[in-house]
């Protein structure tokens, strides 16, 4: 951990195509992901930012007719080698979704679901992260007394919340938001940015966001994908108030076509 | 315009209100029938008679149901034993883990598995897995062992194709999610698949069971149908729906009441296994 901390880039994304059967989504996609900020992906619907999420934590494995090319190297090891231990990959590399998907089981159960999957049963042990992961939410106050209650129940910002702690539970280095705020009413994204301020102490962030303001306000460096191609990276600073290349700009100020 | 539309609206309520009438005013005077062709003569004999009684001699007015209601009580079960796991676990390979043009080829002929008639069931059963049973296990053959193991067979389709439905409803959000916590293909499927799939599960089983309790003809050709408590998985048995189904021709009189009071009974038996499966199922849910 303390290896990785002192590193600067914890991911490196070298030359990274994906194909879904003979359409090309990511086009040899190039750049490096800082430890401990937030960046964000921005671009045009259809234009490969789920796709490339997905990259980071192989889940892209799943759909068939996928296939990737080139290198993502992580904590210095390519993940795309064959030895990779993909289960491991995934508690290191944790993933919220779009929609709010809790497991439709116990607050207790959702939380601490990635413990059991990785062979953690004392009681006490996944107790105490759960305490940890919920706080580390803002959730504790709010549900330690309901522990027992069937976590669909939750409003969607809770259940949001939730599935934030049930990736913090596994404890993962870096943590993949694909549009995390985007069920959510503008009240709840404010306090989800909050928290993502927060984690971003402990956590490499990578969030994918329909939202520019988002983006500005969140995120420390900001990557901009247009048809699969990776069209500009850098400081997010920078990307919106002084974008190096004109679809940038276009995008960026709304005129995008 | 508006009025004309909700006029049209009602009169379909209304026809659809009478077609849904008269399915259940059917299903009404069915059981009203059995219950007022069976109910007398439970009330003459004494219930305790029909239910405890070991004895099935109607023509001497000995009316015991007992040895039938252990023996449909029996090869359901057995079938469910047999039926349930190999169901399951055929609904969850096809689901989750082989590809969808092998599910999606196999969950049609499965379905037409359930189409054969069941005295093909029989008749196979009693060609192969009767002789099979007496060769190696001893005994006559037509047994428990065999009833259930055919029921088992049968209740098959239903119980896979049910399950298929009721995992193929669970949404794929749930498998991402439990794939991205790092968790294998099999525990996502145990710890989060499964239980989101309850109830439908259960409901394919509630309708095994209640194929398999209610399935007559391919009972009667492998269970060997003696009116005796069975006193090992070997021996012969007859269930509710054989005692019927064997002497219906022939019944007058008391006889012909007694086994209407077989029928009330077998009745009772689905209502209660029912109500039973729905509560386990509901109970698991909460916790
Ligand atoms: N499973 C798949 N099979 C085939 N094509 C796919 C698949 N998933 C995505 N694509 C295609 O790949 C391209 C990139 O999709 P992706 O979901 O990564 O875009 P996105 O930038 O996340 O879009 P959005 O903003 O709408 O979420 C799209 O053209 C999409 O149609
Ligand atoms: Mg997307």
């Amino acid at each position: 951990m303390a290896e990785i901390t002192s590193r600067k880039n914890i991911i490196e994304v070298k030359s990274l195509s994906v194909f879904y059967g003979q359409f090309q989504a990511l086009k040899s996609v190039q750049l490096e992901l800082q430890a401990r900020k937030i960046t964000a992906l921005i671009g045009p619907s259809g234009c490969g930012k789920s796709t490339f999420l997905r990259t980071l934590n192989r889940m892209n494995d799943l759909i068939e007719g996928a296939r990737t090319e080139g290198q993502v190297v992580f904590d210095g090891k390519n993940i795309y080698d064959p030895e990779t231990d993909l289960l491991e990959l995934r508690r290191r590399i944790g993933m919220v979704f779009q929609r709010p998907n809790p497991f439709p089981l116990s607050i207790f159960d959702n939380v601490v679901y990635g413990l059991r999957v990785h062979g953690q049963n004392d009681r006490r042990y996944m107790e105490e992260r759960l305490f940890r992961s919920l706080q580390a939410v803002n959730l504790w106050e709010e549900l330690k007394d309901r522990l027992e209650a069937d976590a669909l129940c939750l409003t969607g910002e809770q259940q949001q919340r939730l599935c934030i702690a049930r990736v913090l539970a596994v404890g993962p280095e870096v943590i993949l938001m694909d549009e995390p705020c985007s069920a959510l009413d503008p009240t709840a994204t404010a306090r989800i940015e909050d928290l993502m301020y927060q984690l971003k102490e402990k956590y490499t962030i990578i969030i994918v966001t329909h939202n520019m303001q988002q983006a500005a306000r969140v995120s420390d460096n900001t990557g901009y994908f247009l048809l699969g191609e990776l069209v500009e990276f850098g400081q997010t600073n920078q990307i919106f108030t002084s974008p190096r290349d004109a679809r940038t700009e276009d995008y960026i100020t709304g005129r995008f076509g | 315009m508006a009025r004309h539309k909700s006029g049209g609206d009602r009169l379909i309520r209304l026809s659809l209100l009478l077609v849904a009438l008269s399915a259940i005013s059917v299903l009404a005077i069915i059981t009203i029938f059995i219950f007022e062709q069976g109910l007398p003569i439970m009330a003459k004999y004494g219930l305790k008679n029909f239910l405890l009684g070991q004895d099935w001699f109607p023509s001497e007015q000995s009316f015991g149901l007992l040895p039938m209601i252990v023996g449909s009580l029996l090869v359901t079960l057995g079938a469910l034993v047999i039926g349930v796991p190999l169901g399951l676990a055929s609904a969850i390979f096809l689901t989750e883990f082989s590809n969808r043009r092998l599910s999606g080829f196999l969950k049609p002929v499965i379905e037409l598995l359930a189409g054969i008639p069941s005295v093909v069931y029989g008749f196979l059963g009693l060609m192969f897995l009767v002789p099979f049973i007496r060769k190696n296990f001893g005994g006559p053959g037509l047994s428990v062992l065999a009833a259930s193991i055919i029921l088992g067979i049968m209740i098959l389709p239903t119980i896979i194709s049910i399950a298929i439905d009721a995992i193929r409803a669970v949404p794929d959000s749930y498998r991402e999610g439990s794939i991205a916590l790092g968790a294998t293909r099999w525990q996502t499927v145990r710890m989060v698949v499964l239980p989101a799939a309850r109830s439908g599960l259960v409901a394919g089983i509630i309708l095994g069971m209640g194929r398999a309790i209610g399935e007559t003809m391919a009972v009667i050709m492998v269970a060997g149908n003696a009116a005796d408590l069975p006193g090992s998985l070997l021996a012969p048995v007859r269930t509710l729906t054989s005692n019927i189904a064997l002497e219906m021709a022939y019944a007058s009189g008391e006889h012909r009441q007694a086994l209407f009071a077989t029928g009330v009974i077998l009745f009772v038996i689905i209502m209660i296994l029912n109500f039973l499966a729905n509560l386990a199922a509901r109970k698991q849910f909460r916790k």
